[in-house]
């Protein structure tokens, strides 16, 4: 048998795994890792400038290949700088390992140089966490970390390697497992058949009923599976903030996103509806609003591979439990069982009131401004890269990017859903190029976000990554500052100071410090020809810096404990 | 609303934490808990005792089940269970009237007296955790406690209902 050291094991561990790129930064608990490095073949790595944007990297890279991003960080800081990353990902259930250095056996729990209890810190923010004891059990430990990370509610997994445990002086018996069973862990894949009976009949009895799409089906690879059925049912769909690109865009059964920052037809539907069918989505507060108040006349059906999801905070009338890719082909397969006749059933009424609501051109704004709409930058993105994959930071751009960009497929639309991670989105466009090195991949971003891990551009200079960075920048901090606006009196408490403006620096300059192009935005008539100018540059990052308007709100906006049909549609109207 | 979760898990270092650490991170009270392997030794079995709605408990218990580590989890107070508690007490045993009251209370319920000094008596005790209390609750009037340790309590379903792996 082969004989390999702790820190060789780690490589070859990730290669047996199929693991094409590793996003890390060096440091002294895990430099006998990267000297295993040095010599590996397949297995290649993508130097970050801070470990925070290393977990963000992995991390986009997991969403839009599939596949299980992979991160290695040092001890103690290099550790604590990754929980940000790895919290996103776990609100996000994205499946990736964490490979952190931890000081020698001997010296945990002295307060060594480096030292910080890993596993505990990450405790409440990963689906589970190794700390290997001997370099004889890390192959073991790297087939259980991956088959976790990836089957049933995937999410982040954290391997805590002690240095000793890598000493490349020691050598052991190498075989990476083939399979893997766990008595302790066995998701449900398959749906209960009763309840999917019950579920069927219920969907073709409603008469006013909503498909409620959430990131679970992306994360299933479900999509083609739940158009099939949304098709079928001639139902609506609503998607989440992760949902989108479950539906096509521009699929005329698409509603929109639901929630706070969701459109009207989409919350207007899952107000008056008889039946939701909500599929791989956890109900988050910003996607129902008020508890109480949701959806008062509807059923709810839901489907969810993860049983701790059901009934969480909204309760069901029939949950699902199961793998969507599995449970959606058992209903469609229960149609014809069942016999049911789905031509007889007349939805007209109910597509009659969505039509209605849709003519209320809810997302629609001031396109004769002298000021550059941040909307407009969106959509002109959107006409020129139809294709892209689209990494968004956190903030109002974010909204106005999940409103107007028109999502045709899933794995294009990467921005942190749950945590809400300002500095997500650079480093993970940067995952995202690694990936698909020939794709388009825009990161919309903000004069307040990108400032979060702007570091990574020196990154993009060294992998030669051309990324499209556009960013909306209205001299502000803009979500909090609409609240402050809305619900502060408009006390714009470090926001938008002088001061904070004055500092903002010059993006173009910065872009050719790092050796990218630069280009600045100021006028509505110059948005389309700059913007055609950055999408014809190929071989080169380019930051498109575009001052918008300041007062640019982001509406519709659900009102704090109301239902979800109770929204400010603008500066001065509501649905109430 | 009191809740006797026992929960099956491997037994290996970190488990526990991960198990206590879903009652903490939601601020829920853990009245007692107990720890310790089964028969199996690559299992332990857990008991913890905590006070909660029903909704609170269903969730906190499908947490539980997500636990990678955790193979079985069921709350014992949904049927009829056997639960024990084992307490230890010092207390002071002076004089031969103080020394009389404490053997009779203990003999009342059903304690033994595990350890003697000429100035000390440590009793112990088996029961439920309303028997123990009662007895400090007595004992608390008529004698001086020094020290009372209780172990939490463990428990076991009645009849067929079984927690195994």
């Amino acid at each position: 048998m082969e004989k390999l050291s702790g820190a060789q094991m780690v490589v070859r561990a990730l290669e047996d795994e199929g693991v094409e790129f590793v996003f890390g930064y060096p440091g002294g608990a895990v430099i006998d890792i990267y000297d295993a490095l040095y010599s590996a073949r397949k297995l290649k790595h993508v130097l970050v400038r801070h470990e925070q944007a290393a977990v963000h990297a992995a991390d986009g890279y997991a969403r839009c290949t599939g596949k299980v991003g992979v991160a290695l960080a040092t001890s103690g800081p290099g550790a604590t700088n990754c929980i940000t990353g790895i919290a996103t990902a776990y609100m996000d259930s994205i499946p990736m390992v964490i490979i952190t250095g931890q000081v020698g056996r001997p010296l945990i729990g002295s307060d060594a140089f480096q030292e910080v209890d890993t596993v505990g810190i990450t405790r409440p923010i990963v689906k589970h966490s190794f700390l290997c004891t001997s370099a004889e059990e890390l192959p073991l430990i790297f087939k259980k970390a991956f088959y976790l990370a990836a089957t049933g509610r995937p999410g982040p997994v954290v391997i805590d390697i002690p240095k000793n445990v890598q000493n490349p002086k020691n050598l052991f018996d190498y075989e990476y497992p083939k399979e893997i069973s766990m008595r302790s862990y066995n998701p449900t894949l398959h749906g209960h058949k009763g309840q999917i009976k019950r579920a069927v009949k219920l969907l073709a009895e409603a008469k006013r009923p909503v498909l409620y799409a959430g990131g679970g089906i992306v994360l299933a690879n479900a999509c083609q599976a739940v158009r099939d059925l949304a098709e079928k049912f001639n139902m609506p769909v609503v998607s989440s903030l992760m949902g989108l690109g479950v539906l096509p865009g521009s699929d005329r059964r698409f509603l929109g996103m639901l929630g706070m920052h969701g459109t009207y037809e989409a919350n207007m539907a899952m107000h008056n509806s008889d039946l939701v069918l909500a599929v791989g989505t956890r109900f988050s507060d910003r996607s129902t609003n008020s508890v109480p108040k949701f959806c008062p006349n509807a059923k709810i059906i839901h489907i969810d591979v993860d049983p701790a999801s059901i009934s969480k905070t909204v309760r069901v009338d029939i949950p699902i439990v199961g793998s969507i890719d599995i449970v959606i082909p058992q209903m469609m397969g229960d149609v014809e069982e069942l016999g049911i006749n789905l031509q007889e059933r007349n939805l007209d009424e109910w597509w009659n009131m969505i039509a209605g609501w849709r003519k209320r051109n809810c997302l629609d704004y001031d396109h004769s401004s002298s000021l550059i709409k941040p909307q407009a930058v969106i959509e002109a993105v959107n006409r020129l890269a139809p294709d892209a994959i689209v990494a968004s930071d956190v903030g109002q751009h974010q909204m106005f990017v999940a409103q107007h960009f028109k999502f045709e497929e899933p794995r294009k639309w990467l921005n942190s859903g749950g945590l809400g991670t300002m500095g997500y989105g650079l480093p993970a466009a940067v995952g995202a190029q690694i990936a698909y090195p020939d794709s388009t991949v825009v990161c919309f971003t903000s004069d307040g976000s990108v400032q979060m891990n702007i570091q990574e551009l020196a990154t993009c200079t060294e992998f030669k990554l051309p990324l499209k960075v556009i960013i909306i920048n209205n001299n502000a901090l803009g979500m909090v500052k609409q609240w402050q606006r809305l619900f502060y009196e408009g006390r714009l408490s470090q926001t938008c100071s002088p001061e904070y403006i004055s500092a903002i620096p010059d993006f173009v300059k910065l872009a050719e410090a790092y050796g990218h192009v630069g280009i600045r935005i100021t006028r509505p008539d110059e948005l389309e020809s700059g913007l055609e100018k950055a999408f014809s540059i190929n071989d080169r990052l380019v930051i498109v810096e575009v001052l918008t308007d300041p007062s640019e709100l982001v509406y519709p906006m659900t009102i704090n404990g109301g239902a979800m049909c109770d929204m400010r549609l603008n500066d001065t109207e509501t649905t109430l | 609303m009191r809740h006797v979760i026992s929960v099956l898990l491997d037994n290996e270092s970190g488990a526990l934490s991960r198990v206590v650490g879903l009652f903490s991170q939601r601020n829920y009270n853990i009245e007692t808990l107990t720890v310790a392997p089964t028969d199996d030794n690559t299992l332990s079995r857990i008991t913890i005792v905590t006070m909660g709605d029903d909704e609170q408990v269903e969730q906190i218990t499908k947490q539980l089940h997500k636990l990678i580590n955790v193979l079985k989890v069921c709350d014992l107070a949904d049927a009829p269970f056997v639960e024990r508690e084992v307490l230890l007490a010092k207390c002071r045993a002076a004089t031969p009237e103080v020394r009389a009251e404490i053997c009779s209370l203990a003999d009342i319920f059903r304690g033994q007296i595990v350890d003697v000094t000429s100035e000390l008596y440590t009793i112990q005790m088996v029961g439920s955790s309303d028997k123990i209390d009662a007895f400090i609750n007595t004992a608390s009037k008529n004698i001086e406690l020094i020290e009372v340790v209780r172990s939490g309590v463990c428990g076991i379903a009645r009849g067929e209902r079984a927690l195994r792996a």
